[in-house]
């Protein structure tokens, strides 16, 4: 017999019968369940890390890197990330195999005792359409997850050096205040291998509060 | 470029999920945003499209929490512990089965203890038990892990805080939408009424809806107990009426 409590005990399938299940928080041992290494387990043959495309992929090749900081200011060491973008063309790529050249799906964490300094390698997604039409700027959406978060928070990363697309962009304009808009700005520096790399810091609480989406 | 459609979710219940703020389990505290979060009400392909793992190739023993991490031979370094089985459906909110989605876990050794890098638990580690197990759901959104049972464990929150006994649950679905991590929580625990982060969640059912029942029809005599846990993923339904004239 189910756990689950329907809403009306006569509901078939196809009615409305249950809720959601309740989110509970992923705790500090995330990295045991969803990120292996940080954790100091053994690795399985397969694992979704941080690597998302490969030299192979099309594209342009970028970092993603980034710190997440609590309300007091203080690095948030134990959290897991997980990112989620389209492809070159603006496309997302759902099929996950750990041998494709691009995955749209990724997942990181820091070390367990380094800087707190998460990090994606990927390449910089194309713009794509919303769902009435309109372009959105290349994106990627990243989704936090820690001990002391209760449900995760959904945010996304756009690219500092593209002004234009931003500005025009549906969802970065769906945010009201333009100061919060630019929580949600990437910012480029030079990064390793002549590649670019976007700092993304995430800021939980206070001053700076990154946007955090519901959808 | 076409204009995308994709299937919708219902809209999340905030009020049924814990609040960000639940200053009972501190460390929500300096971790809960205060401004409100941006709603968006007509979601892109970015929310209503997320990963497949249905071609992701899976070690044999991946589901089984007995046999990925023993370090003996066939017939001696089995885990300490309960042995049981941790089985139910992923469906929707329609009741509707979630086929083919990645369903992880993670979990304490039968002592309470983590094998984790910063658990300095004084319960010891068991050399034969890792902790972590993955699976696909079946086409009628069928999943389950053989495991033993965790024990509860103390933690630096109230003075004399223990969580009761609990699995980390983890849910791709369909989407970004439907992505979910819960926990697990197992019947008769008298110290699921204690615990600060049960006390995250503000309805009783919604704590009965995360506690596994002990199915002893389902269990294999001489061998292992069951627990069935089911997990429900937002409601998808498709817009009809996508041109409003």
């Amino acid at each position: 017999m189910s756990q689950l409590i329907p809403l009306d005990p006569a509901a078939t399938p196809g009615d409305l019968i249950y809720r959601e299940s309740p989110s509970q928080t992923a705790g500090p041992y995330v990295h045991i369940g969803l990120a292996l290494e940080v954790a100091g387990l053994p690795l399985r043959e397969v694992e979704i890390g941080n690597t998302m495309a490969t030299d192979q992929a099309d594209g342009t090749p970028i970092e993603l890197v980034g710190t997440v900081f609590d309300g007091n200011g203080d690095i948030v060491r134990d959290v897991f990330i997980e990112a989620w973008q389209a492809d070159a063309d603006g496309t997302y790529q759902s099929a996950w195999q750990h041998d494709n050249v691009f995955n749209s799906f990724g997942r990181a964490a820091p070390d367990a005792f380094g800087e707190g300094q998460w990090r994606f390698h990927t390449i910089k997604p194309g713009a794509c359409l919303d769902a009435r039409g309109q372009l959105m700027a290349p994106h990627v959406a990243l989704s936090v997850f820690a001990r002391g978060i209760n449900i995760a928070l959904h945010t996304r990363l756009y690219f500092g050096d593209e002004t234009r697309a931003n500005e025009s962009c549906p969802v970065l304009n769906a945010v009201e205040s333009p100061a919060r808009r630019r929580t949600l700005i990437a910012t480029p520096e030079p990064g390793d291998s002549g590649r670019i790399r976007y700092r993304f810091d995430i800021v939980l609480q206070g001053e700076g509060e990154t946007v955090f989406f519901d959808f | 470029m076409t204009r995308p459609t994709h299937p919708r979710y219902l809209q999340r219940d905030r009020r049924w999920h814990p609040p960000a703020y639940a200053p009972g389990y501190k460390t929500s505290v300096p971790r809960s945003p205060r401004q409100a979060l941006v709603s968006l009400q007509n979601p892109t392909a970015t929310e209503l499209t997320g990963p497949s793992f249905e071609r992701m190739t899976l070690g044999p023993h991946d589901n089984d929490l007995l046999m990925n991490f023993r370090q003996g031979t066939e017939h001696d370094g089995l885990p300490v512990g309960e042995r049981i089985m941790v089985f139910g459906r992923v469906l929707d909110q329609f009741g509707k089965p979630v086929p083919q989605t990645l369903v992880e876990m993670w979990q304490a050794n039968a002592g309470g203890r983590y094998r984790h890098k910063k658990d300095q638990y004084l319960a010891p580690l068991d050399p034969n038990f890792g902790g972590v197990g993955r699976t696909i759901t079946d086409e009628q959104g069928w999943y389950r892990f053989r495991t033993v049972r965790p024990g509860p464990y103390p933690w630096p929150n109230d003075v004399n805080s223990w969580r009761p006994a609990h699995i980390h649950m983890s849910v791709m679905g369909p989407a970004l939408s439907s992505r979910l991590i819960t926990q697990l929580y197992f019947e008769g625990d008298p110290l699921i009424p204690h615990c600060p982060i049960v006390h995250t969640l503000n309805d009783p059912d919604a704590v009965r809806t995360l506690t596994a029942k002990l199915d002893l029809a389902r269990s294999r005599p001489m061998d292992a107990l069951a627990y069935r846990f089911d997990i429900v993923t937002r409601g998808q339904f498709q817009t009809y009426f996508e041109n409003q004239g």
